[in-house]
């Protein structure tokens, strides 16, 4: 945050670029994600994380327990009516930048489960970025969002101009 | 087509179930009926003397139902009369037999007493059924909903609770 | 700001564990009353992963079930799905074919395996060997493999079906299996070395988490849990189905009732599962039927159905409509790799169950939590859950 409103609106628009290059690139590579495995596909997130489809070489391994320290959620599982609250309660927790992988059907329109007791898509919750289909999604799958999410990251601007009226 | 059935070479062996002619001749208030289908044997008891029957099935050395295995809560439809139907599946691990202990109750009464004090899985098993049928268990220690959160209104398991919910 | 020391004051500090914990294995919420790092009380808070199964059931038509059973213990879900199978063909009075019941029994056993694999993995993660999970991921890998071989995916597979199993083995499954299995002593041997060996680990867990039998059986422990305490009983011995009787294998027992004798039961049973597989892929080399003759339930050839309209008049209405089951209620126990698992199935002679109840294992073996985390320290919880094994999908539905 301060980062961005400080040295934003001193600098001219050429270097400000090349500095959302360098932010983004840091940024991209070194995705942490908080632990927020709730059914079958956290064990598909286990499964991305170990030695054949290895998530180390995105610089996404370390999962985060405390979200104060992590920069994506990936919500990967059935979201129950009695999680939701605590769904956003971890979110709001999260420092800026934050962004959110909707992993599975379940998580991102309910799934399998039209009942009383699912959430019909996580994203009436918190606000997703990438949506990952698949009943578990295969570890391959996954690792296609953080390369998603990482092509989001790098399109965004850091140091925004401030257009004085 | 044909209408034959493929048998396997070594025929299945079903669960034994005891034969529970021993224990009506003790509770002829309790027990009403005693069913046998499909290899199982169902014993329909009323809700008066329940303690009783189960405490002489779990105590009683040729029977020995030291196990409480589940406990399954059936609505019988809404405007069915008896509406619940509660079945205590017990296990013997000494004998190696089962035994299925059905009560039937209504809508405007669904009370049953505890099984706490005879078998500790009662406790969470007594629980989810509270919080999916609505059916209330006297003496239960703890008493609360299991499932669903605590503030939550209605008995999802009940046939007239629609799917989607509320 | 000063606090004087009031000796009557309760010093004793009420936290939650979970719901989002890295050690609880799924979201299961934890109050604790702790007494500086003792645990005074626990009281688990669960249902954050009620998904409502049991009355999704109630609106599939009994073939489409097995999709749903899948999906409850998700480790475990050829055993979800072989133990509603079979307490639907007891229903019907039907019974599976030998080459479909040893189907039945190889796959089973190989999720035991990969099940087992993943307790063995996260169980050491938490303790602090973090390698284990890595080799414990290496095989459970080859394992999914082959599921995706046989069936077509990783982890809900919905393969067996009543009556049977959904297809017969495709031609490379054999060898793929064989070398598999052949590997796999290996492995084992390696996880003796580096875990069960290691003095930490065992300090970690020997003397904790105890239960005794008395208490065990009253709980309805099942499973590892209570062969841990001493109590030898196994339902594929005991109540054998789909043909377990005619495999040799042993059930280990220990009766330490604390978490190391949990593990030695797990690592020993994974022992005895690779024994099955073995058995049972060499009884798949010889050809037979992989479903039951039914006319309700296999669905005729299809080039008979394209020739005559009564064979097809016949696949149609086993595919759209589906088929009904005779009036009754039946409840059927089977071994998974946390306990016993029982579906309670009760028809009113429709297309679809009337209900289904599942006797979740994880479920009665969480309820037991308190008794055997009371008075030991707050890291000792971490263990004793995972040796406990609970799969929230299970706890919850």
């Amino acid at each position: 945050m301060g980062l961005e409103t400080t040295v934003g609106d001193l600098l001219p628009e050429v270097i400000t670029t090349r500095l959302d290059a360098l932010v983004n690139w840091g940024r991209k590579s070194s995705i942490w994600p908080a632990t927020f495995g709730l059914a079958c596909c956290a064990i598909e997130m286990m499964a991305m994380t170990d030695a054949r489809n290895d998530v180390a070489r995105f610089g996404a391994e370390v999962f985060r327990a405390s979200p104060r320290q992590a920069d994506v959620m990936i919500v990967a599982g059935r979201v129950s009516i009695k999680m939701a609250p605590v769904l956003r309660r971890i979110y709001d927790q999260m420092p800026e930048p934050k962004w959110v992988i909707s992993m599975g059907v379940c998580a991102s329109a309910g799934g399998v489960f039209n009942n009383y007791a699912i959430v019909q898509g996580v994203d009436k919750v918190v606000p997703v970025d990438v949506f990952v289909p698949g009943c578990p999604p295969r570890p391959e799958g996954l690792i296609w969002a953080i390369m998603k999410l990482q092509e989001k990251i790098e399109r965004e601007k850091v140091f925004k101009e401030e257009k004085v009226a | 087509m044909s209408e034959s059935i493929e048998r396997a070479p070594s025929a299945t062996q079903y669960p034994r179930y005891v034969d529970a002619s021993q224990v009506r001749g003790k509770f002829e208030t309790t027990i009403e009926e005693v069913i046998e289908a499909v290899s199982e044997v169902t014993v329909i008891a009323r809700r008066d003397g329940l303690v009783a029957l189960m405490t002489h099935l779990r105590d009683e050395p040729s029977l020995r139902f030291d196990y409480l295995s589940d406990i399954a809560g059936l609505d019988l439809g809404e405007f069915a009369s008896p509406r619940f139907a509660l079945s205590y599946h017990l296990y013997s691990l000494t004998h190696n037999h089962r035994l299925r202990i059905k009560v039937l109750l209504d809508e405007e009464d669904p009370r049953v007493p505890t099984m706490c004090p005879l078998w500790k899985s009662a406790n969470w098993l007594e629980r989810e059924i509270y919080d999916m049928f609505g059916v209330t268990f006297d003496g239960h220690p703890d008493l609360r909903r299991i499932l669903m959160p605590v503030d939550y209104e209605g008995h999802p398991l009940r046939k007239d609770f629609p799917i989607k919910g509320y | 700001m000063l606090r004087k020391p009031d000796p009557l004051a309760d010093t004793q500090m009420t936290i939650s564990l979970g719901p989002q914990h890295p050690s609880t294995h799924g979201v299961l919420r934890l109050e604790l009353v702790l007494d500086g790092e003792t645990v005074i009380r626990a009281i688990p808070d669960i249902g954050y992963l009620h998904t409502g199964i049991e009355k999704t059931m109630e609106k599939e038509k009994w073939q489409q079930v097995v999709t749903v059973t899948c999906r409850m213990d998700y480790l475990n879900s050829f055993g979800n799905d072989l133990g509603y199978c079979l307490a639907v063909e007891k229903l019907m009075g039907v019974e599976a074919p030998k080459r479909a019941q040893d189907l039945r029994v190889l796959f089973t056993e190989l999720n035991r395996l990969s099940s087992h694999l993943v307790w063995f993995g996260t169980h050491a993660m938490d303790i602090g060997a973090m390698t284990a999970f890595f080799y414990a991921f290496v095989h459970r890998e080859k394992i999914l493999d082959l599921y995706e071989c046989a069936t077509g995916a990783r982890l809900h597979q919905s393969y067996f079906i009543i009556g049977g199993t959904r297809w017969d083995l495709p031609a490379n499954f054999i060898d793929l299996c064989d070398e598999f299995l052949k590997g796999f002593p290996q492995f084992l041997d390696e996880c003796k070395r580096l875990v069960t060996g290691n003095k930490i680990f065992q300090r970690r867990t020997m003397g904790v988490g105890i239960i005794p039998k008395e208490s065990a059986i009253s709980w309805a422990l099942s499973g590892p849990t209570i062969r841990g305490s001493g109590v030898n009983w196994d339902i594929r011995k005991t109540e054998p189905y789909s043909g377990y009787d005619t495999y040799d294998f042993k059930v280990p027992v220990y009766d330490g009732c604390d978490v190391w004798s949990r593990y030695l039961v797990r690592m020993d049973e994974m022992e005895e599962s690779w024994k099955i597989c073995v058995e049972a892929l060499k009884r798949l080399r010889e050809p037979g039927e992989h479903m039951a003759n039914h006319p309700k339930l296999k669905l005729p050839e299809r080039d008979l159905m394209k020739k005559h309209i009564d064979v097809m008049i016949h696949h149609f209405l086993v595919a759209s409509e589906g088929f009904t089951v005779p009036i009754g209620e039946v409840y059927q126990s089977i071994e998974s790799a946390r306990g016993e698992i029982g579906f309670y199935v009760v028809s009113d002679g429709k297309e679809r169950p009337y209900r289904v109840h599942t006797r979740a294992p994880s479920f009665v073996n969480l309820s037991a939590l308190p008794e055997m985390v009371e008075g030991s320290l707050l890291a000792d919880v971490v263990a004793v859950i995972g040796s406990i094994d609970i799969v929230l999908g299970d706890v919850d539905r």
